[in-house]
C-alpha cells in the first residue's frame, strides 16, 4: 500500500514539474510573439508548413465526415419526416463541434508530429546548440514562428473542413437521397446562427493554441536521440487529443 | 576591404577592451545525478593562445566545453569569460557575450534547412544590418578561406562530414569572434583537410588575435599546433605545460595517453563481470 502511494506521489511530483515546465515555456514564447511577428516571413513559412501542407488530408476528411453525417442524418430524419432538416443539422454539426475538433485531431497528426519531430532532430544534431552559440534564441527563431503557424492555420482549416463537409452532406442528401436542394440550403441558412461561427472559431483557435504549444514543447524539450524524438512525437498527438477533448467539453459548457 | 570589413564586423560584435579577454575556471564541478563529471577543475586561458583540452573519451572534455560557453552551468566553482561569470549572467547578457565567440560543433550543426551560403551568412543577417553585396563578400571570403566558395549552393545533405565542419568553420568565424572554441575539429577529416584546418587555425589565431580552445583526443595534432594544453583524466586536470612538457611528462595516466598505450591506469575496458565466466553462463 504505502508503496502504491509512494509511486502516485512521485507520478504527481513529475505532473507538477512537467506542468510548471511546459507554462514557463509557454510564458516565453509569449514574451516573444512580437519580436516573430516583426519577422512575418518566419510565420509565413510555418504556415504554409502547417496549414497548406495539411490541405489535402483535412478536405478529405471533411468530404467524408460530411458525406457520412448526411447518410447518418437523413436516415434518422425521415424517421420524423424531416429530412428537409438534414441541411441545418450537419452545418451546425460541423461548424459548432465536428469541424474544429476533428481538424484538431488531424492537426496534431500530421501538422504536430512533424513540428515535434523537426524541432527534436534539431535539438539531436546540436543545431539548437548552434544557434544558442550564434546568440539566437532558438526559441524566437524556431519555436514561436512553428507555434504562430499552428495558431494561424487551425481556424482557416477547421473552417475549410466545415465547408468542405456541408458540401460532403449536401452531396448525399441532395443527389444520392433527393432531399430537395432548396429546402436543403433554406433550412440551412436559417438555423446558423452566427453565435455557431463564433463558438467554433473560438474553440478552433484554443485548440490551435494547444496543439501547437504541445507540439513545440514536445520537441524541444525532447531527448536528443532517436528513441527520445520518436517517445516525444507520440506524447504529442496523444497529449494534444486529450487536451482538445478537455478544452472542447469545456467551452461548449462555458458557451452553452 | 577585406580589413574594412574586419574592422567593422568586429566594431559590432565587441565594444569591449581586449584586455579582459581571458577565460578561467575556478574549482569548478559538475555532476549528472550521483555521477561526477567534473571535481574542483580549475584552469586558465591566456589571451591569444591555441590552448589544448586533451583526454580519453568520458573525461568530461565536452562538458567542458559546455560550461565554457555557459550551455550549462556548474554545480560548484566560478567560470569566468572576459571578466564575466558565466553563472551570474541573464540570458541577454549570455546572448551579448557570445556575439563575441565562435564555436566550431563536432558534427558541424549546420542548419538544414539553409543552404552553404545561408548557413555562412546567418550570423550576419542575424546581429548585423549589412547591405546583401557586403555580405555576399564576407561570406564569400570565408568560404574561400576553407576552400569551399564552389559548394555554396549546396544543402548540408549534399556535403559529407568533413565538408559540413568546414563549412562550420568558415559559419564560427563570419563575425570575426575573440574567441573560437572547436571540439574534435580533427575527426573525421581527410589528410589535407585537415592540414588546411590545422593551417587555419593558426592563421586565425594569429592573425585576428583570437584566442583558441580546442577539445581533442588526436595527440599528434594537438602536439603540432597547441601553445599549451591540459590532459583531463577522470573529471580532473592530470597534466597541464606545452606539448614538449606533456610528451615528457611521467604521470602514468597521462604517458599512457600521449602514448596511446593499451597497459596503464586509464581502463579501455568498462567494467565488467569476468569475461570467462560471462562467457560460460557462470555470471550474468
Amino acid at each position: 500500500m504505502s508503496g502504491v502511494i509512494a509511486q502516485l506521489r512521485e507520478k504527481a511530483l513529475e505532473l507538477t514539474l512537467k506542468t510548471g515546465d511546459f507554462t514557463l515555456f509557454f510564458g516565453r514564447m509569449l514574451v516573444a510573439v512580437p519580436a516573430t511577428i516583426a519577422r512575418p516571413s518566419l510565420v509565413v513559412a510555418q504556415i504554409y508548413n502547417a496549414g497548406a501542407l495539411s490541405l489535402v488530408i483535412i478536405m478529405l476528411a471533411g468530404l467524408f465526415v460530411g458525406m457520412v453525417l448526411g447518410l447518418t442524418g437523413y436516415d434518422i430524419l425521415q424517421r420524423y419526416g424531416s429530412e428537409e432538416a438534414l441541411g441545418s443539422v450537419s452545418a451546425i454539426a460541423l461548424v459548432k463541434e465536428l469541424g474544429p475538433v476533428v481538424t484538431a485531431l488531424l492537426f496534431a497528426g500530421r501538422a504536430g508530429t512533424a513540428v515535434t519531430s523537426e524541432i527534436g532532430l534539431m535539438k539531436a544534431t546540436d543545431q539548437l546548440a548552434a544557434l544558442e552559440m550564434m546568440a539566437v534564441d532558438p526559441v524566437r527563431r524556431v519555436c514561436v514562428p512553428r507555434f504562430l503557424g499552428g495558431v494561424v492555420s487551425m481556424p482557416l482549416l477547421a473552417g475549410i473542413f466545415s465547408m468542405i463537409g456541408i458540401f460532403g452532406a449536401q452531396l448525399v442528401g441532395v443527389y444520392l437521397m433527393r432531399v430537395d436542394a432548396g429546402q436543403f440550403w433554406s433550412e440551412l441558412q436559417a438555423a446558423m446562427e452566427p453565435r455557431y461561427i463564433s463558438e467554433g472559431l473560438i474553440k478552433s483557435c484554443a485548440f490551435g493554441v494547444a496543439c501547437s504549444a504541445i507540439a513545440v514543447h514536445e520537441g524541444f524539450r525532447c531527448l536528443p536521440t532517436a528513441e527520445g524524438v520518436s517517445r516525444a512525437t507520440t506524447r504529442t498527438v496523444v497529449n494534444s487529443s486529450v487536451a482538445v477533448l478537455i478544452i472542447d467539453y469545456l467551452l461548449t459548457a462555458v458557451m452553452l | 576591404m577585406d580589413n574594412a570589413i574586419n574592422t567593422s564586423l568586429r566594431n559590432l560584435a565587441t565594444a569591449r577592451s581586449p584586455a579582459d579577454l581571458v577565460m578561467r575556471l575556478e574549482d569548478v564541478s559538475y555532476s549528472v545525478g550521483n555521477r561526477a563529471i567534473l571535481k574542483g577543475l580549475s584552469l586558465s586561458i591566456p589571451r591569444g593562445s591555441v590552448t589544448g583540452v586533451m583526454g580519453p573519451s568520458g573525461t568530461g572534455k565536452t562538458t567542458l566545453l559546455r560550461l565554457m560557453t555557459g550551455q550549462i552551468n556548474a554545480d560548484s566553482g566560478r567560470v569566468i569569460v572576459a571578466g564575466e561569470d558565466l553563472g551570474l549572467l541573464s540570458r541577454s547578457q549570455l546572448y551579448t557575450l557570445r556575439k563575441r565567440m565562435g564555436m566550431l560543433f563536432q558534427n558541424g550543426a549546420l542548419l538544414t534547412d539553409l543552404s552553404v551560403y545561408e548557413n555562412v551568412a546567418y550570423p550576419l543577417r542575424e546581429h548585423t544590418d549589412l547591405p546583401e553585396a557586403l555580405i555576399a563578400r564576407v561570406v564569400l571570403t570565408k568560404l574561400q578561406a576553407v576552400g569551399l566558395r564552389g559548394a555554396a549552393d549546396l544543402m548540408p545533405s549534399e556535403l559529407s562530414g568533413g565538408m559540413a565542419r568546414r563549412v562550420a568553420l568558415a559559419r564560427a568565424i563570419v563575425m570575426d569572434p575573440e574567441f573560437l572554441i572547436y571540439d574534435e575539429p580533427f575527426a573525421g577529416l581527410d589528410p589535407i583537410a585537415m592540414g588546411m584546418v590545422m593551417r587555419l587555425i593558426r592563421r586565425l589565431n594569429d592573425t585576428l588575435g583570437l584566442t583558441s580552445i580546442i577539445v581533442s583526443h588526436d595527440v599528434a595534432e594537438m602536439a603540432l599546433l597547441a601553445d599549451y594544453a591540459y590532459v583531463l583524466n577522470a573529471g580532473a586536470i592530470a597534466a597541464q605545460g606545452t606539448p614538449v612538457e606533456l610528451a615528457g611528462d611521467p604521470t602514468p595516466a597521462v604517458r599512457q595517453f600521449m602514448a596511446g598505450l593499451e597497459e596503464g591506469p586509464v581502463a579501455f575496458h568498462y567494467p565488467a563481470p569476468d569475461y570467462a565466466q560471462q562467457l560460460l553462463g557462470l555470471v550474468r
